[in-house]
């Protein structure tokens, strides 16, 4: 992709950090996401004991997976549901292209869908002279601006009202400027309404596929997602490999632990369930429903133990609304589809680490995320093992690109830091040293950096090895 | 985080010292040993010590975290409990020990090790329950939990009780007080304009709170914040939690 080629992190790092409406709009956004969640999972342990079971019921699923690939497609099939495989995005596209062209649609009606983010599906169609149209709010809003999400499931949430007041008074013809909610909602349902009745095709994506019953489940708060898979005469549905669950009985756990962890609601205003086009006698539902299964990279996480918890994910974005990082520079600057925590580990491993690795550098490793994750991803410890196999070909690397970032420079000095910690005489010569310079070190390298916005670190003239002695302790 | 067992008060303890307690913050180690010889302890120093390798470990170099490491499965041989004055080496040498060397001989050396070990304020509340008694002046101060003490460690009760035994001390909660202040070991060097970015919040944070001095447990995040108050012009102290509790109980 054109953004990514120049994918700058440094830069767009600097810039959102420097941009105050942004930081500011970003840290309310959050802190009510934050409350939200917190007020519908008030007791701890019932809290823990939900995300055991969403992370049990997630593995199950992943260790039988292509089973219930297998499965989900011949229950779909049963169903009258017409699935379809895609390797990678452009395979992805081109069976939404196809199913487009056999409608003769030149547009299309689109609910809220990540995976079609992933495909880049927007551009992909307006080269092919078709008009995908966003209906879900925020899609809508960013989508009139030409930005992309900068969140996973609130995707203008680096707006605040007044911007979208303007962004609809200057896209929307014949608009007066308004900051009144229900006078924006009602305008974008104007415009919405008018394209639902007239598109041939809808597209959506999916938040669980039952493998036993072959049902796509759809979880949204506005019904723009039941009007594109209902209202259109061909409803398309795209979704990542690791949506499919093995039963029914799954989806209660996560669907709490999804609809609580994204927007701290018991449950969303509506939960599709679709099992079947339209049948005989029924007045509405598509005629035609089509699955687009893609792998993307998929498979490929999956056959690495550790890595294959990246694919627990169930899209919720608390990992986000959580983070240190992402609150103080939102979902644009990670220059990728998915921003924030999951946006870290899944990126580098999807488009290797060359493109994208340089995103596991921006965490502290503080855990925040890890320990909301619905589904215990330890996210931590993923970043730190593509921090490792960005240096590192051994010890069983899988993702691409590894040991691209290995340099002799970075060697040595981990290698003189093991020396120092493991030979007890260099030891006590290196803080001796840096006892004698106190906070007289040449300001290079690290410590400028360091000394940015602090003052140097001030070594003690003795250390706490030098000085337990004449407390009289003992060395064993 | 599974259920930690604690063991009844021993006669010996280790204690680890912490590479940057040891060349930055000795005063803290002294009166963190100091603590717990005031109970009845002897406390060893394995003169041999030296880092938990957390460092290496956190910038992606398992190896040279792993010798390290050895290092230390070496030097605290006897079966004593290890105490760490320092809730992210702690979590390092309890949580991660047993993942670094899975697989490699020293497996179960390295399980049995992170069994003993404990951070310093759980330690002197769950094992020595210590009770103590304040001599200081009035003072209103705010304490900074460490995102390790905090979140793999799960001890920063015992600190607050801590600090809850000291009459004359009255704590002011930041508002954000379990925001990360940006440290992150190798973090504040590679991403420094993000860590810049958040150890400005937390001493804005700290500043609010009126409080005239900040406690923590971890020296990583003292020497971050405490760092970042000096250059910005702030003028509120920064202690270690061990070295604040020896001065407020130490008779004179
Ligand atoms: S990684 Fe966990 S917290 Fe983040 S979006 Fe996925 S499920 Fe949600």
């Amino acid at each position: 992709m054109e953004a990514e080629k120049t994918f700058d992190f440094e830069n767009n790092i600097e810039k959102a950090l420097r941009d105050d409406r942004l930081r500011k709009n970003l840290r309310n956004a959050m802190d009510i996401l934050v409350e939200k969640r917190r007020s519908v999972f008030p007791d701890r342990e019932h809290l823990e004991r939900l995300r055991a079971a969403g992370n049990a019921i997630k593995r199950r699923a992943l260790k039988q997976l292509p089973c219930l690939l297998e499965q989900l497609e011949a229950n779909c099939t049963k169903n009258g549901i017409q699935v379809h495989w895609a390797e990678d995005t452009a395979e992805a596209n081109g069976i939404v292209l196809d199913i487009l062209r056999r409608h003769d649609a030149k547009e299309v009606v689109k609910g809220k869908s990540m995976v079609s983010e992933e495909m880049h599906l927007n551009h992909f169609l307006q080269t092919h002279g078709i008009d995908a149209l966003e209906t879900d709010l925020g899609e809508f809003i960013i989508q009139l601006n030409h930005e992309t999400p900068s969140h996973i499931i609130v995707p203008a949430i680096h707006k605040n009202r007044d911007e979208v007041a303007a962004i609809f008074q200057e896209k929307i013809p014949d608009t007066p400027y308004t900051e009144n909610v229900e006078e924006l909602t009602a305008i974008a349902r104007r415009v919405l309404r008018e394209r639902f009745a007239r598109a041939k095709v809808g597209l959506s994506g999916v938040n669980f596929a039952i493998a036993e019953t072959g049902t796509l489940l759809l979880v949204e708060n506005e019904g723009n997602g039941r009007m594109c898979t209902t209202v259109p005469e061909v409803h398309v549905a795209v979704m990542g490999l690791e949506k499919v669950l093995e039963k029914l009985s799954d989806v209660p756990p996560l669907l709490r632990l999804l609809t609580g962890s994204a927007t701290g609601q018991l449950i969303t205003t509506y939960v599709n369930m679709i099992t079947s086009p339209r049948r005989q006698g029924e007045k509405d539902g598509p005629r035609e429903v089509h699955l687009i299964l893609l792998d993307n990279g998929r498979s490929h996480i999956l056959s690495d133990p550790e890595f294959r918890q990246t694919l627990l994910c169930i899209r919720c974005g608390t990992c986000l609304n959580h983070c240190p990082v992402y609150v103080r520079i939102g979902g644009h600057a990670y220059g990728h589809v998915y921003p924030g925590p999951i946006g870290k580990i899944l990126t580098p491993q999807m488009e290797g680490l060359r493109r994208a690795g340089v995103l596991a550098t921006a965490s502290s490793l503080c855990g925040a995320c890890a320990e909301v994750c619905p589904v215990q991803i330890p996210i931590p410890a993923l970043i730190r093992r593509l921090r490792r196999e960005s240096y590192d070909t051994g010890d069983g690397a899988t993702v691409a690109d590894a040991g691209y970032r290995s340099n002799l420079a970075e060697t040595l000095i981990w290698k003189g830091w093991e020396l120092a910690n493991t030979v007890p005489a260099l030891n006590r010569l290196g803080t001796r040293l840096a006892g004698a310079v106190g906070d007289k070190m040449p300001n290079r390298g690290p410590l400028k950096a360091w000394t940015r916005v602090r003052t140097a670190p001030k070594f003690a003239a003795k250390s706490l090895h030098d000085r337990v002695g004449k407390e009289g302790v003992k060395n064993e | 985080m599974e259920k930690q067992e604690y063991p009844a008060k021993p006669e010996t303890v280790y204690f680890f010292g912490t590479c940057l307690m040891d060349a930055i913050y000795p005063d803290a180690g002294l009166a963190a040993i100091r603590l717990l010889r005031r109970e009845g302890l002897s406390v060893l120093f394995p003169q041999g010590q030296s880092c938990c390798g957390q460092p290496a470990y956190n910038a992606g170099f398992a190896g040279e975290a792993r010798a390290v490491a050895r290092k230390q499965l070496e030097e605290f041989p006897k079966p004593y409990p290890i105490v760490v004055p320092s809730g992210s080496c702690a979590g390092m040498m309890k949580h991660h020990y047993p993942e670094l060397f899975a697989g490699t001989p020293e497996e179960d050396a390295a399980r049995a090790f992170s069994d003993r070990v404990y951070e310093l304020f759980e330690f002197l509340v769950r094992v020595l329950d210590v009770r103590l008694e304040d001599r200081g002046e009035p003072v209103t101060i705010t304490w900074h939990s460490s995102c390790h003490a905090l979140r793999e460690m799960g001890v920063v009760p015992y600190a607050k009780t801590l600090i809850g035994q000291l009459k004359n001390v009255s704590l002011v909660a930041l508002e954000r007080e379990t925001e990360c202040c940006g440290f992150g070991g190798t973090f504040a060097v590679k991403q420094p304009a993000l860590s810049a970015a958040m150890v400005a919040d937390k001493v804005a944070d700290i500043s609010r709170t009126g409080a005239s001095k900040v406690v923590a447990g971890d020296c990583g995040c003292l020497m971050n914040i405490t760092g970042a108050m000096a250059h910005s012009g702030v003028r509120i102290a920064g202690q270690h939690l061990a070295e604040f509790l020896w001065e407020r109980t130490h008779g004179s």
